[in-house]
């Protein structure tokens, strides 16, 4: 299926050097856990896909648990010295990930960003030139801790960040993205920071694991909430923010539902923009509408191509750029106000 | 230059039974299951044999099937083998005189083990392949690791020559575990020696339709004799065959053997002749005595059957006037034991002129350690003017008084040899680590020999690793006497057993100390300091546990321990030690994962940095090594059973034995093994009084009782108690104590509980806690509790709920089974239930040696004595063994009762009739009777008469007694399933209990046909292929058999009806038990969850089919499981025995995982139907 056929219309855009149809490109979900789910996202015209991530926790976990269990009970008894039997090779690393990531990249014609999570310096960044040597287009790096240690700073974090990057760029060949999350005390100087030690592209942005409460089992358990248009609006701030100030891509990553989402991310500076949430609510049929949808906008509005746009209402492309500092969050305290009767309303 | 390696006997034989077959037909049996278990790996990795193409590795259900399959495999023309010993070698006898009758070429691998006599024993001794004499099987017997690795060959290619079938035998454990290095032999040797046209000939004798024969035929007295006679020229060949073939081998490879190998004096007037591995000792020790001028020699038996009498002599010196014959094998009511025998026989025949005194004995039963010192003690025994005939030796016999003494103290080992002892526990890696450090050694220059000591128990086991290392080949066959280096690796095991016994002057010792060095001497005993005093031992230590912990090894201490090791002695250069030790991590750990290597050589590093000297002062401790026992003991524990438990047992004289293998039960409660690092607290606050954890409790530790708050008056300080959250017995206090000392630590308590303490919900109403500040406040506690009253079963409350069955005094506990076991809270459920009217058959795997592998034995003993009396006959025939006890106890009954209205006249009437008419189907009924037949007893004592002394002796059966027939899977539904399914359609009133782990666990994980499709297990590397056998829908099949199927972390409640309506059924019942279990790569502590999750993907349905309720026109059949909520995949890959298939072979994973949830799903859907449509007049019953 070829959903777009406007051919007046430029939506291809640029990111980590793959020339790409449109701005729209699938976020890791379970719909590119599977060769068949990857067929079917190329198959509904998605321009590029980001594959889910390999946590430095699950090769490691992996490889403990494995060696936790081959051993645990052995020797300990005279008839049964050990309980399994030790193949000669074990994948205990992340074949079925670079194998899924090679066969996508052999049944499909759709550009394939990697994606690795973790956090420490290690031998696992070396799953990145696995990753490359699969066939990966380019490789996302996902950073993401939770800092609960009250002994570590912000600037140990930022260094531990800064060194996984290092490594993992000093290893692959292919472009390298950073997603990040938007909790920096200086992020357009950390984010800076992270392209001048490697990032060709900034993901933004992650959204943190929030547990929720279960209180008939007094369970903290996880609870994923798939994302709102409203969640938008913190990457738009940021994106806008660092469009122009940084060689690297920028990519949105959270709170892309409609065309207009679309629209706005690419006119504060997105090269492209990640979606899972609604094609997982709304069906992969969703793409086809939303490029649609984006054509006739852009149509109705006299826009030419996406690149025109891209930027265009980042901050140093608006006439008041302290629309996204401080007075701009004093107007909008002030815009409201409280009624006699102590509601909060806006005025 | 041949090829060197270090590895153990059951290795060095399959390497070349694997490399010289094209069948191999297996079943596991220690101590022989490891060579199956190679040659299945190696056929599923592809390893081809000699001409290249891969062996068929087949695990049949016995070792009757194997040899059933054995045969059939060598009938039509495959060379075929298997491995095997002790009761699997029985079972192969009816085959293996019909193999012999044909004159088929084939090799039995033996890894010889006691038979199940008074005792079963695991261990090793020539009993079983003596059994087999009369099959007409040449018999090859190897002494040592090269020689078993040697004869594999010889045994073959003789075969093939002379068409007799060969056992080639080892001695179990002493050869077959002993880790030694050897020369390999390679293909070419075994090319020169396997002639290929006898391969063809053998192949041309086959069965087959293009050239009809037949064989088997029924034979009449006309000709059987005749043709029974047929087969003697081959037997006479065969020892010509071999000496030509040993002769060949020792052109080929430069090692010499032949039929009778004679080491010592060429004068010698005193031999000894034995055969196995205790000709080793024997030979280093006539080398030691022969240097001294002694004119002694060893005989050494190679080809025992056919037994060569004229060869026999020719190797004797002709000088000698004195022979001992030393039999590993007993036949009580003999004239001698086999060898000396056939010795006796053979001098005899010979044309000798003064022929020599010759006496014959026993040595080395079960492994009993055969030393020097007993070859010293038989060569001056043999000096004596009338020797003694018909001795043993090893042991104290002050029954019969057969035993040569000897001084064990006296030792021989080499002054070129290095000698190393290690104390460990079989969780922390010692035997690993050092398995690795003989590798290392014996990939230097210098030989290096390996054996392991292990423990009786399944959880908190110790291990002692015994390791030889030298520039000579390494013969010495007996645990290690004098060490010039000891570790211990559980600082506790100083207070418990003697380690330093062993010590030479001047050794090493290495302790892990949880104290700094500074601090470990005022830790220690008087005893332990005072050895090391006049030893001057060396002493160092390091804190192995909380380096482990902090690197992230857990309890796995071994690197560090091994690394230790290795920088206290100078066997390598350190620099050349530390690589190859990690050189050996990474062959090891390698294909794990990077995060293992990793933090292993942290582990080495960390090492160098941290291990101390102990600076060893001249003051003494006043601290004196524990009592073994309590006082309070009784005396046969104090005699006897403390004295195992001490590691004394060799030294207990025959006479303070029981003489027909019978024991006291209730014996572990006085082995306080302490082995838990944490252990259950209770939080009476939080606690609803629900008795999950009770019920759970693997070793029944966690016990709670009701009593008058009175009776708390004089509780020990710190003991607490609640008031009962019981209907209608608010008036009452609750109590929930833990055995601290006989707590493994497994927590599954703590996963069990569903309270939780609403301030802080992390923490439980139990919660794990450190045990070292508990326990001595703990044990007065636990001895206050234990002399509360015991809930009555008979007066109450009624046992229909977990509540209320948690008041029932458990009569199995403290058992050694696996911390977190899942087969053991079912026992401890029955033995609560029903354990004071019960008799067990318990077929022999993990349930017969938890359940009574000496020392100390859980079964245990009500307030009034009472409790299961317990058997295990053997391993294929418990349900049999049990239905005969049923038959006994419905004859004696029925006996009685014709007693009873004969001697009517003479007792009370009123009493007569309630005997007669009892009503026993509840508590209060059972009880009521036994105080009826209290009474007749009491009225028969008196009288003299024939009935009324008969009577007399019979009149506790008239009070109702449960069958009990336990086992696990292995048993229910592979060897013993014949058994099992007569039963089932006998009609009578027995239980059978199938503990299923869905493995061979005691054995080590084989598959079973309980594995799951997709599983991985031994047999099964694949992951089997096959569904798991229904055996529960087959049991329904009959219409009158109670069955369920229950999981008691699924539902603790439809456990509980199981039991009770399994025990009311007077017919055959069934219960199929989900018992998670170690050998299915789990976290212990969420066995539970497992079981949950397996009822809650279908995979384990919970059902009952109770055929009582036919006749109240409803369906017998109950699915007590709801539909399916989750995936299998949810609940199999939190498991190591399924997730391993995706780790080494995703795509066949993701194929068998589909293929389980279809299988699934029929089943389920079948089950529903059965739950819905079934009526009541399906099935005959």
């Amino acid at each position: 299926m070829n959903p777009v056929s406007h051919t007046q219309l430029d939506l291809s855009t640029r990111y980590l050097g793959l020339e790409l149809p449109h701005p729209l490109v699938a976020s890791a979900s379970p719909l590119s856990y599977t060769l068949a789910g990857i067929r079917q996202l190329e198959d509904a015209g998605i321009a590029a896909i980001v594959m889910h991530s390999l946590f430095e926790e699950q090769i490691e976990h992996e490889s403990r648990t494995l060696d936790h269990f081959l051993d645990y009970g052995t020797y300990s008894f005279a008839e049964a010295l050990d309980y399994f039997p030790e193949p000669q090779q074990f994948n205990v690393g992340p074949e079925e990930y670079l194998n899924l990531v090679s066969n996508a990249k052999k049944a499909t014609n759709l550009p394939i960003i990697g994606s690795l999570n973790g956090v420490s310096p290690g031998g696992w960044t070396r799953y990145a030139r696995y990753i490359e040597e699969a066939g990966a287009d380019a490789l996302e790096l996902n950073l993401y801790y939770l800092p609960t240690d009250l002994t570590m700073t912000g600037s140990d974090i930022e260094q531990m960040y800064l060194g996984v990057i290092r490594d993992v760029k000093e290893v692959i060949s292919i472009p390298l993205a950073v997603k990040i999350g938007p909790y920096f005390t200086a992020l357009p100087h950390t984010a800076t920071r992270f392209v001048h030690a490697g990032a060709d592209a900034l993901v933004l942005f992650n959204r943190f694991n929030q547990p929720d409460f279960d209180l008939e089992t007094l369970e903290v358990t996880p609870r994923l909430v798939l994302s709102r248009s409203d969640e938008l609006r913190l990457p738009l701030t940021w994106t806008a923010i660092l469009y122009g100030r940084t060689r690297a891509d920028l990519a949105i990553t959270s709170g892309i539902h409609t065309h207009l989402d679309v629209l706005k991310a690419t006119m504060a500076g997105a090269n492209i923009t990640m979606m899972a949430s609604e094609l997982l609510q709304h069906g992969l049929g969703r793409i086809h509408t939303m490029l649609n949808d984006l054509t006739a906008w852009m149509e109705g509005y006299g826009y030419d191509s996406i690149k025109t746009m891209r930027g265009s209402m980042s901050q140093q492309n608006i006439s008041n750029p302290d629309a996204f500092e401080r007075a701009n969050y004093m107007k909008m305290l002030q815009s409201w106000r409280t009624d006699p009767t102590g509601t909060l309303s806006k005025g | 230059m041949y090829q060197q390696d270090t590895l153990d006997g059951n290795e060095a034989v399959a390497r070349i039974a694997h490399k010289l077959n094209e069948v191999i037909a297996i079943y596991p049996i220690t101590p022989s299951s490891p060579m199956g278990e190679h040659a299945d790996m190696w056929s599923a990795a592809g390893t081809p044999n000699l001409w290249g193409t891969v062996p068929l590795v087949q695990e049949m259900q016995s070792e009757g099937g194997a040899a059933g399959a054995v045969h059939g495999a060598l009938q039509t023309g495959a060379l075929t083998t298997t491995f095997t010993a002790s009761q699997g070698l029985l079972l192969m006898i009816p085959n293996m005189y019909k193999i012999a009758g044909e004159l088929t070429s084939t090799v039995f691998h033996i890894a010889a083990r006691s038979l199940a006599a008074q005792g079963l024993s695991i261990f090793g001794d020539h009993s079983d392949v003596m059994a087999t004499r009369g099959a007409g099987w040449a018999m090859l017997f190897a002494a040592s690791v090269q020689e078993a690795h040697d004869f594999a060959l010889i045994a073959q290619a003789a075969t093939l020559m002379s068409r007799v079938p060969f056992l080639h035998i080892m001695d179990g454990f002493r050869t077959s575990h002993e880790v030694n290095k050897i020369s390999l032999l390679p293909d070419d040797d075994l090319r020169t020696l396997i002639d290929d046209d006898r391969v063809r000939a053998h192949r041309a004798r086959a069965l087959t339709p293009d050239r009809p024969v037949m064989r088997g035929t029924a034979q009449n007295p006309d000709i059987y004799f005749q043709a029974r006679e047929t087969v003697n020229p081959y037997y006479q060949e065969t020892p010509a065959i071999v000496t030509k073939l040993f002769k060949k081998f020792a052109t080929q490879t430069g090692r010499h053997y032949q039929l009778f190998d004679y080491v010592g004096a060429s004068d010698a007037e005193r031999v000894i002749v034995l055969m196995g591995s205790g000709a080793e000792t024997a030979e280093e020790t006539v080398r030691y005595l022969t240097d001294y001028g002694e004119k002694v020699g060893v005989l050494k038996v190679r080809l025992y059957r056919p037994f060569d009498s004229a060869t026999f002599i020719k190797c004797l010196p002709q000088t000698v006037t004195r022979i001992a014959v030393l039999d590993r094998t007993k036949e009580p009511g003999s004239a001698g034991e086999p060898l000396y025998q056939d010795v006796v026989t053979a001098v005899s025949e010979s044309d000798w002129q003064t022929k020599p005194v010759i006496i014959g004995g026993r040595y080395g039963l079960s492994s009993k350690e055969f030393t020097p010192a007993m070859v010293i003690a038989l060569f001056e025994e043999l000096i004596k003017a009338r020797p003694k005939n018909h001795f043993t030796l090893g042991i104290d016999d002050d029954l019969s008084f057969t035993s040569l003494p000897f001084d064990s103290s006296l030792t021989i080992e080499p002054a070129t040899t290095r000698r190393a002892i290690f104390w460990g526990l079989g969780s922390d890696g010692t035997v690993s680590a050092n398995k690795n450090s003989i590798k290392i050694i014996g990939d230097t220059s210098q030989y290096a020999q390996g054996y392991f000591v292990y423990d009786s128990k399944k959880s908190g086991a110790r291990t002692v690793s015994h390791l030889r290392f030298g520039p000579e080949p390494i013969r010495s066959s007996y645990l290690i006497q004098q060490a010039d280096f000891i570790a211990v690796h559980q600082f506790g095991f100083l207070d418990r057993f003697d380690v330093l016994k062993a010590a030479m002057p001047g050794a090493t010792l290495l302790l892990n100390s949880p104290y700094p060095a500074d601090a470990v001497w005022d830790h220690l005993t008087l005893e332990v300091q005072q050895t090391i005093h006049d030893k001057t031992l060396k002493v160092y230590s390091i804190n192995a546990y909380e380096l482990a912990s902090t690197l992230g090894l857990g309890n796995r201490i071994n690197t560090i321990m091994q690394t230790a090791f290795f920088l206290l002695t100078d066997i390598l250069p350190p620099e050349e030690a530390i690589a190859s030790i990690k050189a050996t991590i990474e062959k090891t750990y390698g294909k794990r994962g990077e995060a293992i290597l990793r933090i292993n050589y942290a582990a080495v590093d960390a090492t160098l940095e941290q291990l101390r000297e102990v600076v060893i002062p001249e003051y003494l401790g006043d601290r004196t090594r524990p009592p073994v026992v309590s006082p309070d003991a009784p005396e046969f524990v104090h005699h006897v059973t403390a004295r195992m438990m001490a590691d004394q047992g060799d030294m207990l004289p025959v006479s303070q034995l029981p003489h027909d293998g019978t024991y006291p039960t209730a014996t572990t409660q006085w082995e306080k093994r302490a082995i838990a690092q944490e252990v259950p607290l209770w939080n009476p606050e939080v606690c609803i009084q629900c008795g999950k954890c009770i019920l759970v409790c693997p070793h029944a530790v966690i016990r709670a009782k009701l009593a008058d708050p009175a009776a708390f008056d004089e509780a020990p300080e710190g003991f607490q108690h609640a008031t009962a959250r019981w209907q209608g017995l608010s008036d009452k206090h609750y109590t929930l104590q833990v055995s601290m000392d006989d707590c493994t630590g497994c927590s599954l308590c703590v996963e069990a509980c569903p309270a939780k303490d609403k301030r802080q919900v992390g923490r439980k109403a139990i919660n794990m806690t450190p045990y070292l500040p508990l326990c001595n406040a703990n044990r007065p506690h636990w001895d206050f509790f234990l002399k509360l009253d015991d809930q009555p079963k008979h007066d109450g409350i009624p046992l229909t709920t977990v509540k209320n069955i948690q008041l029932l005094r458990p009569l199995f506990e403290f058992s050694g089974a696996c911390a977190g076991c899942g087969e053991t809270p079912y026992l401890k459920l029955l033995s609560q239930l029903y354990g004071d009217r019960s008799i067990i058959a318990n077929a022999t795997g993990c349930s017969s040696i938890y359940g009574g592998n000496l020392p100390t034995t859980p079964w245990a003993k009500d307030a009034t004595g009472r409790g299961p009396a317990w058997s295990n006959s053997l391993f294929e025939d418990n349900a049999e063994f049990g239905l005969g006890m049923r038959l006994t106890l419905d004859k004696q009954r029925e006996y009685a009762l014709e007693l009873l209205q004969a001697l009517a006249g003479e007792l009370e009437p009123v009493l007569v009739e309630n005997l007669l008419n009892a009503d026993q189907s509840s508590e209060a009924g059972v009880s009521a009777q036994r105080e009826r037949g209290s009474q007749l007893k009491a009225a028969l004592t008196p009288m003299t008469n024939a009935k009324a002394r008969d009577l007399l002796s019979l009149a506790d059966t008239l009070v109702k007694k449960t069958i009990w027939i336990v086992g696990g899977d292995g048993w229910a539904y592979d060897i013993g399933y014949g058994g099992l399914d007569h039963v089932l359609t006998s009609g009578k009133d027995i239980n059978i209990l199938v503990l299923d782990t869905e493995v061979y666990s005691n054995t080590g994980g084989q598959a079973s046909k309980a594995t799951s499709l997709g599983a991985v297990a031994k047999f099964a590397m694949g992951g089997k292929a096959t569904p798991k056998k229904d055996l529960g829908r087959i049991a329904m099949q009959y219409g009158d058999v109670y069955v369920a199927q229950i999981a008691m972390g699924a539902s603790d409640t439809q456990t509980l009806k199981a039991f009770l309506e399994a025990e009311s059924y007077s017919g055959p019942s069934l219960i199929i038990a989900y018992s998670h279990c170690i050998a299915h790569g789990i976290d212990m502590a969420k066995g539970l969850t497992q079981q949950k999750l397996a009822a809650d993907s279908a995979y384990w349905p919970l059902y009952r089919f109770d055929p009582r309720l036919k006749a109240q026109q409803k369906n017998p059949f109950q699915l007590d499981s709801k539909p399916p909520k989750i995936p299998f995949k949810d609940y199999a890959l939190n498991e190591t025995r399924f997730r391993m298939l995706r780790q080494t072979n995703p795509k066949g994973a993701d194929l068998l995982f589909k293929n389980a949830q279809e299988v699934i799903d029929t089943r389920w859907q079948s089950y529903e139907h059965l739950a819905q449509n079934l009526q009541p007049e399906e099935g005959r019953a």
